[in-house]
């Protein structure tokens, strides 16, 4: 509504004035009671209304917390589980005790610690291989919903393609080829990268294709809007909502889809640590010693809570009809 | 290439010879599955500046079409323009690059549509969208953008613009969108302005605002108007010239007064007589027998023969040419003597 406090400062023109008036030749202001009116535009005040939603800073302080628990691990514990020494295998699968409130795992180590520092290979498979496969797929769904005719048909001939390869198979295909190029993590995010774009491009592509059919585009055109205008202010707008929520759901696919690939012995290696990896060891044992399983398990849970939350906020601060 | 096509065209303001607009001939068809539509068979038709030509016709008769024909919105394929000319102070738009026809549309040539809700983008506000006129056509920065929104919004009359600049489309109400529309095709001074039904969703005491609305625009700034309705009433206070459609031809050509007082095509008698009247009230309200033919499968001679009246057997057989009568008039119709006389044949 337009009771928004008025933003920002006036700096500059009224000088500029001259120039517009000679420009457009439009009649003088009726009234004259003009002033600065605030610039509001679809991401400004999607953000204004992103501040005030309890869901969205929630979520930013969740998000916050595991980015620093990535990468200064060692302020939420002092064990470092990569120190061989700290792992005791007399006292495996022990639960809780002083110093070790999670317990530890079938070799004797600090499931805490291991947690902890699991956090950092989870979340940069999940958020790298999210972020790539939006931007891929939104941009290729994007260009041919937007073209249609033959750019359109080729591009999703070729997702088809991509369908067509059952996804683990793929995975482990693409890891086992490459493992010896000593990509580390990143050949688990390429790999998951490849196979889950087509996804992110048939929801773009059907919401552009939704989108294209309104008059609004048409009206766009008919007021000279030149192509690539319309593609990325009047359709990419309004078909990102979908890509949103779906690749934030994704998010909590692919830190599963790493751990099963883990699993499989072809995502990340021991002695590296990652919540797949945890998952995975802990799963033989999971009736005589759940913890193990279940403490990494409940931070990925609560990752993917936290990115889902976040691309629900930012999905509905970006419809004007729900603010 | 494209740059010395538009500059062929005289500055905005300098009025060449002849009409602003001339249609010429214009014929489009679409290749669909079942065959190839023609949708406009030879369309002609002229626009001065200050004038107001009523397109008129019922639904499918091909009057949208034309228009965005003339604007170059048709989404090629399926459409196709196999001939005609769109004349633009003499220059054939048809013939223009896409580049030079993005130049022409919103700032020569303008267009406001039916639905104002859906025709504006839900997602921004109605004066970013205002204002996104003059920030892509004028390169102006997003703060005077703004202040040539709201200069705009006072101009159609909306009330406390200033407040609602930054308002979206679905919180006003119908007959507001439309002045929205309306500001954002006036925004670049057009010479003309195409109006796709710009009433039929609205409700009549809003029509008649809207429609004023328009009319004066128009006398400040002389621009011609193209007006497509389907409804007489409309047209009866606005236009200076009718052309009135049917399946996809324009069978009557005519001024204003001369249709009302004496249509010289069956097809615009019906029309006209469809009307409900007052005096006539409790009297059963008259409809042209039939429906509008499908556009697949035209029939053979006048396309209205199997709904007309007036019909003889050479109807069947013989497509009747734009026959001209007196000075400024037009009709398809091989009788349209005994029209005028108000025979029934």
């Amino acid at each position: 509504m337009s009771d928004m406090p008025q933003a920002g400062p006036v700096p500059q023109d009224t000088q500029t004035l001259t120039t517009d008036e000679k420009a457009t030749a439009s009649p003088p202001p009726a009234g004259g009671r003009k002033k600065a009116a605030r610039s509001a535009s679809l991401w400004s005040d999607a953000w204004y209304d992103l501040r005030r939603r309890p869901m969205f800073i929630f979520s930013l302080i969740l998000i916050a917390i595991l980015l620093v628990m990535s990468f200064w691990p060692s302020l939420f514990t002092s064990i470092n589980p990569f120190d061989a020494r700290t792992c005791e295998l007399s006292t495996a699968r022990q639960g809780p005790s002083s110093g070790h409130p999670f317990g530890r795992d079938s070799l004797g180590c600090d499931v805490f610690a291991r947690t902890i520092y699991g956090a950092k290979n989870s979340i940069i498979i999940g958020v790298t291989t999210t972020v790539i496969t939006a931007l891929v797929g939104g941009l290729l769904g994007l260009i041919a919903g937007a073209r249609g005719g033959l750019t359109d048909t080729i591009t999703s001939r070729v997702t088809e393609v991509f369908f067509a390869i059952p996804s683990i198979l793929g995975a482990l295909l693409i890891t086992a080829t490459f493992r010896d190029a000593s990509l580390g993590i990143w050949l688990v995010v390429i790999a998951l990268s490849i196979l889950a774009w087509p996804m992110t491009f048939r929801i773009m592509r059907a919401a552009v294709l939704t989108a294209r059919g309104q008059d609004f585009v048409l009206a766009a055109r008919a007021l000279g809007a030149s192509q690539a205008r319309v593609m990325f202010k009047h359709l990419l707008p309004n078909a990102v909502a979908p890509v949103i929520v779906v690749a934030t759901i994704n998010l909590g696919g692919f830190i599963a889809a790493e751990a099963a690939l883990s699993f499989l012995g072809v995502g990340v290696q021991s002695p590296d640590i990652s919540w797949g990896l945890m998952i995975a060891d802990a799963r033989n044992r999971f009736l005589e010693a759940p913890l193990p399983l279940v403490f990494p398990a409940v931070f990925l849970s609560v990752t993917v809570l936290a990115f889902i939350m976040l691309g629900d906020a930012v999905r509905d601060a970006l419809d004007p009809k729900l603010r | 290439m494209s740059k010395t096509s538009l500059d062929e065209l005289p500055a905005e303001g300098g009025r060449g010879n002849g009409p602003l607009l001339d249609v010429d001939n214009l014929h489009v068809e679409f290749a669909t599955r079942a065959g190839v539509v023609r949708a406009v068979n030879g369309v002609s038709y002229s626009l001065n500046p200050g004038e107001t030509v009523a397109v008129l016709g019922e639904s499918g008769s091909g009057k949208s079409v034309t228009a965005q024909a003339i604007m170059g919105i048709l989404d090629v394929p399926p459409a196709r323009i196999p001939q005609g000319e769109v004349r633009f102070h003499g220059t054939d738009l048809l013939k223009l690059s896409e580049e030079a026809r993005t130049q022409v549309r919103g700032q020569r040539i303008a267009m406001i549509f039916q639905d104002a809700l859906s025709a504006l983008n839900p997602v921004f506000t109605v004066g970013w969208q205002i204002s996104e006129m003059f920030r892509v056509h004028r390169g102006m920065s997003k703060r005077d953008g703004m202040k040539k929104a709201v200069e705009l919004m006072d101009k159609v009359r909306i009330p406390a613009a200033k407040q609602r600049v930054n308002d979206y489309p679905h919180q006003f109400s119908g007959g507001m969108r439309q002045r929205i529309m309306i500001a954002m095709a006036i925004a670049l001074d057009p010479e003309v302005l195409i109006a796709d039904e710009p009433t039929t969703a609205l409700d009549v005491t809003v029509q008649a605002q809207i429609m004023e609305l328009l009319a004066e625009l128009q006398r400040e700034s002389n621009m011609g108007m193209i007006l497509i309705t389907h409804d007489l009433g409309v047209v009866a206070d606005v236009a200076d010239k009718i052309a009135v459609m049917y399946a996809g031809r324009i069978v009557e050509n005519a001024s204003v007064h001369d249709i009302y007082k004496a249509p010289a095509h069956p097809y615009t008698k019906g029309l006209l007589e469809s009307i409900p009247r007052v005096d006539l009230k409790g009297h059963e309200l008259y409809a042209i027998k039939g429906l509008p033919p499908n556009l697949l499968d035209m029939p053979t001679g006048c396309a209205f023969h199997p709904r007309c009246p007036y019909r003889q057997d050479d109807c069947v057989t013989d497509a009747p040419p734009l026959y001209e009568i007196g000075g400024t008039r037009n009709s398809a119709c091989h009788y349209w003597r005994e029209v005028l006389d108000g025979d029934q044949g």
